[in-house]
């Protein structure tokens, strides 16, 4: 009687905790997407919302993993459960030990051969899906990429389309029926880094003295989020990644709009003294002038992209001063150095960089 | 007592004996006072380990949170782990190893009692090198600097290029030394095991921990050697011009990965092996039961040892290998699940049919099968390759390997300290204290690792001191921080039992939990010496025949 009284009042607490908890859940998951700054409706990049051939194939092979392992967990969870409330010492047993039993050979095959067969099947449907996504066949029409990871931004080359940009990648969307996937060449300018778009693939790293590839067919339009996966120094953190799926036209316009010199407008040329003759152009190129440095992102139209130091900042006239003010400010330890510039050198430094669309 | 006889006790208790008991400790060759040295340098380093992992979770609390810089937070991931794999899990391991094997095999000390003592100073001296590069890490070059290379301390962030000062030498040097410690330590085991078993202590009788401690041992001796090896070669490319990890001069990245994980991944059996050695202890006596299918224990621990030594590329799923290599390391990293869910079912026989009594030590051993259990299916998870390229470096990562360190082994560890607690000092840990820390700590422990799975999940790297807002990261960051406060919390308890019963605890006697190993039969703490006369077995559990004249064990093995 007095068991069962508990056990009534547990399961109403317990009911009630559960719904408390699942409300409080809702409620935060709620108050994140409320949070968002990407003016996109893919927020959140979920490895279980996947729009490309690869990720979509890792999603199936996960589910499948998931439901094993849900299982195997189920069983030997209720197995324990039923152990611990079975046979746990109770005041009212006899003072003699339990009866002691050594094992049984029986028992103990089935709990072996049973799991080696749970793991034959696993290690098929795994070995499937690597071969699908590593040794797939290459179409003839693929969009070629180099990426090239550096302490703490991304530089993306197109050899076959003579475009280089950064941080920012645009890719067309693979229509199934005709499909362009995007292949990318990766490498390493300093340390190791991963290139991690969980939308589109899994993860693969970028590794200095190795040439690794991995591609990706997005199925659909959008902008997909991701960021460096693997620790690369002080600002492995603000190492974001964006990558713009456009639709055909939008993507060949793109490259047009990429492919073009830098704009020479006269009215600034201040500015472009200023960028010309100072270390600027030590580190970065600007398509057409005398910049041709390398270790930073180029410039030639670094008014198309949405931020600045890898997404570590919007990309305003007020952040890019910033930046070149006191790039401590915006992301501390990156390897771009305070300029020390005038207040008229940087202001006309700043209108000049603006016209770099 | 005689007014007299007080006068000079106290006078002796003010003067000479406090420098002795120090230099006694210092000097000591005795296996359970080194034994006890390693256990509570260990927890030292747990407190400070701790409070690292709360200046990440304070930062990781919020978004774009500006509690440490990025120097900083990067330095606290790196010491955080190297501390708690190296200076706390293994020396806490060699420490009950050192305590308890000579006890239950029926010897009166370890095979090289000094090479026992070196060993621990070596491995001491590395924990205190380490910490130093919090003053004295870059030297001459200015303020203090602690290494910021993560522990696995990927070439080529550790080359002069990128890492310039000496804040990566001391990771290195000290993780050497004290690895020169623990092969010290594990050649000690293996000989004290091999060699000063006493009369009928058959290796096929030998309790579970000491078999379990000799496979364990035998990794450090295979595995920590690559590691030191590869220090060495990270040195030479520091110093003397090498070029092994040196990219920038042809040197090879994925060669360090190799030599790392070779090292690394049976390092994690390093870790838990011991726990499972707790564990098998533990359990049988709070079910009144012998450990079930003991043959089928020992060969899946054997197993284990020697399939955890193909598995290590498996960290290494997303550095572009061949189709061919990931599902090699794919086959023998599922292959391992084999032995661990054996041990899994035999613990569970081991339970049925018997009287299970939830003292503190059976709860910690009851928590970890069920934190185990999980940790061992996401670690399936991880292992099939293609789900590892999206799961690997993420904070799913994190969650799963935190499952095993904390759900698995620091619950062994806490459940081994209440067990053996009494027979080290002599008085019973608080049961009651030991409960709520108990209870507090599997709250804290869900509340932080539960939740944490979700965020790699949906796309969270680890090893990053802040994050973008709006990704659906954000709450569940709140959540792990306050788990993690209440286990931080629950630690400062336990801490607190350990110091309160060492003073106040109710005397224990020789055999407090009615168990059949031989430490049982001594006093608690035991005398110097163990054994006033070396023990004669006759079977695995010989308090059980002692007791149980009538239907000893060794009429059945």
């Amino acid at each position: 009687m007095r068991l069962k009284l508990r056990g009534m009042k547990w399961g109403s607490v317990r009911r009630r905790a559960v719904a408390i908890l699942l409300l409080v859940f809702g409620l935060l998951l709620a108050a994140d997407l409320s949070t968002a700054s990407i003016p996109d409706d893919n927020p959140i990049p979920s490895i279980f919302e996947p729009h490309s051939t690869p990720a979509d194939s890792i999603f199936h092979l996960s589910r499948f993993v998931l439901a094993i392992t849900g299982m195997i967990f189920l069983v030997v969870f209720v197995l324990l459960v039923y152990v611990l409330v079975k046979y746990r010492a109770r005041t009212t047993d006899s003072p003699h030990e339990p009866p002691q039993v050594y094992g049984s050979t029986q028992i103990e095959l089935a709990w072996t051969v049973i799991p080696i067969l749970i793991v034959v099947v696993l290690f098929l449907a795994t070995t499937r899906v690597i071969r699908a996504i590593q040794d797939a066949p290459e179409p003839a029409n693929v969009v070629e990429v180099t990426a090239i990871g550096h302490q703490f931004w991304w530089e993306f080359r197109y050899p076959a389309l003579g475009v280089v940009t950064a941080n920012e990648l645009h890719i067309p969307v693979s229509d199934p029926a005709n499909p362009t996937p995007t292949y990318l060449k990766l490498l390493s300018a300093d340390t190791d880094h991963s290139f991690w778009v969980p939308q589109l693939a899994g993860k693969t790293d970028l590794i200095p003295g190795r040439v690794n590839t991995m591609w990706m067919d997005p199925h659909r339009t959008g902008v997909f989020l991701g960021q460096c996966a693997q620790y690369c120094g002080t600002q492995h953190a603000k190492m974001l990644l964006e990558v713009f799926v456009d639709s055909r036209e939008d993507f060949q316009a793109w490259v047009n709009a990429q492919k073009q010199p830098a704009k020479q407008e006269e009215d600034v040329g201040a500015g472009r003294h200023v960028f010309e003759t100072t270390a600027c152009v030590n580190c970065h190129a600007v398509a057409g002038t005398l910049a041709t440095g390398r270790f930073g992102p180029d410039l030639t139209h670094m008014m198309s992209r949405r931020t600045i130091a890898s997404g570590a900042a919007e990309n305003t006239p007020e952040n890019l001063g910033m930046w070149i003010q006191d790039p401590e400010m915006i992301k501390p330890g990156s390897l771009m150095p305070a300029m020390k510039l005038s207040d008229s050198d940087q202001d006309a430094l700043v209108r000049y960089l603006e016209t770099l669309r | 007592m005689s007014s007299d006889a007080m006068t000079i006790r106290a006078a002796g208790a003010a003067g000479r004996p406090w420098v002795e008991a120090v230099q006694d400790w210092i000097t000591t060759v005795d296996h359970k006072r080194l034994g006890i040295l390693y256990i509570l340098y260990a927890l030292l380093f747990l407190l400070i380990g701790g409070l690292e992992a709360i200046v990440i979770r304070i930062q990781l609390m919020r978004p774009h949170n500006d509690f440490v810089s990025p120097q900083v937070f990067n330095r606290m991931f790196t010491m955080h782990g190297t501390t708690m794999i190296f200076f706390v899990i293994m020396p806490v391991m060699f420490g009950f190893a050192n305590y308890l094997v000579p006890l239950m095999i029926g010897a009166r000390d370890m095979a090289f009692p000094r090479l026992n003592a070196f060993s621990f100073w070596l491995t001491a001296f590395g924990g205190l090198l380490l910490y130093f590069s919090f003053l004295g890490g870059s030297g001459l070059y200015g303020a203090g600097n602690a290494p910021d290379v993560g522990w696995w301390a990927y070439a080529p962030l550790t080359s002069r290029a990128f890492s310039p000062g000496h804040s990566a030498d001391y990771w290195t040097i000290a993780v050497l030394v004290s690895g020169f410690g623990s092969i010290g330590t594990a050649t000690n085991i293996i000989a004290t095991i091999l060699s000063m078993r006493c009369p009928g202590m058959t290796l096929s009788r030998m309790p579970l921990m000491a078999w379990m401690t000799l496979v364990m041992s035998g990794l450090v001796l295979i595995s920590i050697s690559p590691l030191s090896a590869a220090q060495i070669m990270l040195l030479v490319d520091r110093y003397l011009g090498g070029h092994f990890f040196d990219t920038q001069a042809g040197g090879s990245a994925t060669l360090w990965m190799h030599f790392f994980w070779i090292f690394g991944h049976p390092e994690v059996y390093i870790l838990v092996i011991p726990a499972f050695a707790f564990a098998s202890e533990i359990i049988p006596v709070f079910s009144r039961k012998p450990i079930f299918g003991y043959p089928v224990m020992v060969a899946a621990t054997v197993s284990i040892g020697f399939i955890s030594m193909s598995v290590w590329a498996h960290h290494m799923f997303t550095i572009g290998m061949s189709a061919a290599s990931n599902t090699f390391f794919v086959l023998t990293t599922m292959a391992i699940a084999v032995p661990t869910g054996i041990k899994i079912f035999n613990w569970l026989g081991t339970m049925w049919g018997g009287k299970i009594q939830f003292k503190t030590p059976m709860l910690f051993s009851i928590a970890f099968l069920f934190q185990f259990l999980i940790a061992g299916l996401t670690g399936v998870m991880l292992g099939t390759a293609p789900f590892n390229w999206q799961l690997s470096g993420s904070y799913f990562v994190v969650a799963h390997f935190h499952y095993v360190i904390v759900g698995a082994i620091l619950f062994c560890i806490f459940g081994a300290i209440y067990y053996w607690y009494p027979k080290i000092t002599g008085r019973m840990l608080n049961e009651r204290l030991g409960k709520l820390h108990f209870w507090l700590f599997v709250v804290g422990f869900h509340l932080t690792f539960d939740p944490m799975h979700i965020p790699g999940v949906l796309g969270m790297p680890r090893r990053i001191y802040t994050y973008e807002p709006g990704r659906g990261w954000d709450s569940w960051n709140v959540i792990v921080s306050v788990g993690a406060f209440i286990q931080g919390i629950a630690t400062l308890l336990f801490l607190a039992n350990l110091v309160l019963s060492y003073f106040k605890g109710r005397k224990a006697g020789s055999d407090p939990w009615d168990a059949w190993t031989l430490e049982w039969s001594v006093s608690s703490p035991p005398p110097v010496y163990n054994f006033a006369v070396i023990p004669a077995v006759r079977s695995r559990r010989p308090l059980w025949d002692q007791k149980h004249p009538e239907d000893p064990d060794s009429r059945y093995e």
